[in-house]
């Protein structure tokens, strides 16, 4: 029974896992580029959140009605402000960018709101809990697999039915005969960055609700959602809750060795896989 | 018919080469004429040097963007203290030895990583530096967590103070120009002509005969042997390791891109200007901490977009300095 409630906790953890991933997943789809500051734009967003509490009292979920459209509009800003310029063919200009964006936003946060770790008090969600024959399943995980699923299955509707999904797919498949058509390219990487940080705002908030962050969070969460995204396979969606599930297994089944594994346990798994399956378990592109 | 000489050397190239001499020669007297304090910026600057200029052979050259070299350089730490507190191997002895098992160890890993194509492989770099600092984290024998001092019966055998700190800052420099020649000797012979042609198309290489993934893969692992050489050097400069410290990202990795960016990528001398900038920098600004790597950072994103081959770059390309020739010139004569 502990065997089944541990693997039980590991997949609804992979579903924070998968939150972290998704918009990694989208934005390498869309516009191959590998946001190296994606993991500190996460914690941004808690720290938005924390604000946005402060200031109005509303309950950290409730707090993603302003959360999101301030993430998106910033990733829309970002998108085409800085990161669009450095689009083309070469691999460097994105990559060091983006690195160079990560410790400016790591600094940036230690500067205002010091290294002291924070928390959002989300009350008794976070520890009512149900249970049925000796397995507990807390609220808490259960909804941030539920929003997992639920943001998953939101994107994969945009990707394939709606006029914003196919301009991804275009402009992913030929940007330039893509813009022949009319599309701007800069303007849907913008929209792509922009629904990217919308769902980097709900991994923000959850994150923030289920454990304590500091400024330096940023790179272990990306490491995290790079890995499911490998795991999952390049360019599947449902594949990368699937990589977030396994992490979250591997991790799980690490930590009840000992402590220290946990995290190893979770890199472990993921090299094994790279190992066997470079392409992942049901990639649909090639990197 | 038209006259023509081809060169290779330049006036402003063979300067900087007796000035570079000159250079190295008073440097390598400096235990006997600087203070300690000198020595120990001198022997920082050196190791700057070199993990930028190895940063650079692999980025800028080979298109290998690691953002793990951390993990070369902490290994090469360990490997060292392990050597010297349990074999008793003299430490400086060490320092070679860690850099061979590191090289070792850096097979397997690059055949692991290298099945990530492009900006995945950074992030993959990155993560088996921090299964090697878990791992690291994990040895008790080694302080675990906390990490480990090396012991004053170990110290003592790099002698008294002076000959402890002068013998450190020779290795540095020696480890300094050594990796600054290796990567100049190398851009000049057959493999340099491969890694150019690689840097400005991978296609059009493989078309002329390159086996592109051999000389990738041997040079990721002599980058990782001399990485963690330049470890084990730092290693016994603090006489202590630590996980984090040892393997900290930041350090050994953000501070060396952040050189290289704002030096100029793909150039030998960019590097080094890099390099002086971000001493004289950390100079100045230092004092504000955080501010300070939030400038940095911003410095590093500006040059990116405006400046993409970097300071050097862009001057050696308006005023056609070379310092370090590796191509040829032609002259017509009319």
């Amino acid at each position: 029974m502990d065997l089944i409630n541990i693997i039980l906790q590991g997949v609804l953890v992979g579903g924070l896992y998968a939150l972290f991933a998704a918009g990694l997943s989208l934005i390498f789809g869309v516009m191959r580029l590998v946001n190296i500051a994606h993991g500190d734009l996460i914690v941004l967003a808690a720290y938005i959140a924390m604000e946005v509490i402060r200031l109005s009292g509303l309950p950290p979920l409730v707090a993603l009605i302003f959360v999101v459209p301030v993430m998106a509009a910033f990733g829309y800003a970002l998108q085409r402000g800085i990161l669009n310029r450095t689009l083309g063919g070469d691999l460097l200009p994105p990559l060091l960018v983006s690195f160079g964006l990560s410790v400016i936003l790591q600094n940036g946060l230690l500067a205002v709101f010091t290294a002291d770790s924070r928390k959002l008090d989300a009350g008794v969600l976070e520890t009512a809990s149900v249970s049925f024959g000796g397995l507990s399943i807390g609220l808490l995980p259960a909804l941030m697999f539920a929003t997992a699923v639920a943001v998953i299955a939101a994107l994969q509707f945009m990707f394939y039915k709606t006029a914003l999904g196919r301009a991804f797919r275009a402009t992913s498949d030929d940007a330039e005969i893509a813009e022949l058509m009319g599309l701007d390219r800069r303007r849907v990487y913008a929209w792509a960055m922009a629904l990217c940080l919308g769902v980097v705002a709900i991994a923000g908030v959850f994150l923030a609700i289920r454990s304590n962050f500091d400024p330096f969070m940023g790179p272990g969460r990306l490491i995290f959602g790079f890995e499911a995204v490998i795991i999952g396979g390049l360019g599947n969606l449902w594949g990368t809750l699937a990589g977030g599930v396994i992490l979250g297994v591997a991790q799980g089944l690490g930590a009840a060795i000992d402590p220290g594994w946990q995290i190893l346990a979770g890199h472990v798994a993921f090299l094994l896989i790279l190992a066997i399956k470079p392409r992942g378990l049901f990639p649909r592109m090639d990197g | 018919m038209m006259q023509f000489t081809i060169s290779r050397a330049t006036l402003t190239s063979r300067i900087a080469a007796i000035f570079a001499l000159v250079l190295l020669a008073v440097l390598a007297a400096a235990p006997w004429w600087a203070s300690s304090s000198f020595l120990h910026l001198a022997g920082e600057f050196a190791v700057y040097l070199a993990l930028a200029t190895l940063w650079n052979l692999l980025a800028g050259y080979t298109g290998l963007v690691s953002v793990g070299q951390q993990a070369y350089v902490g290994l090469g730490g360990y490997i060292t203290f392990s050597l010297a507190l349990f074999l008793g191997v003299h430490p400086l002895l060490a320092i070679p030895l860690a850099g061979l098992v590191a090289a070792l160890v850096a097979i397997p890993v690059a055949s692991l990583v290298f099945r990530l194509a492009g900006a995945y492989f950074a992030i993959g770099t990155w993560v088996m530096a921090e299964v090697f600092r878990l791992i690291a984290a994990q040895a008790t024998a080694l302080g675990g967590g906390s990490g480990i001092s090396l012991p004053a019966t170990v110290t003592k055998e790099l002698g008294g103070k002076w000959l402890r700190e002068a013998s450190i800052f020779w290795l540095a420099l020696a480890l300094g120009a050594g990796c600054l020649a290796l990567v100049y000797l190398l851009l000049r012979s057959r493999i340099g002509l491969a890694l150019t042609a690689i840097r400005d198309s991978e296609v059009a290489s493989t078309s002329l005969g390159i086996r592109i993934g051999r000389v990738k893969h041997v040079l990721y692992v002599l980058v990782a042997g001399l990485t963690a050489m330049i470890g084990a050097l730092i290693s016994l400069q603090k006489l202590r390791v630590s996980p984090d410290a040892a393997f900290s990202v930041n350090d050994w990795t953000a501070f060396v891109i952040f050189i290289v960016v704002i030096g100029g990528i793909g150039t030998i001398e960019g590097p080094i200007i890099g390099t002086i900038i971000y001493f004289l920098l950390r100079e100045f600004l230092a004092d504000f901490g955080t501010l300070y790597l939030l400038f940095l950072g911003t410095l590093a994103i500006v040059v990116m977009l405006g400046a993409p081959k970097g300071l050097w770059g862009y001057a050696a390309e308006r005023f056609g300095w070379s310092l370090f020739p590796v191509g040829y010139r032609i002259h017509f004569k009319e």
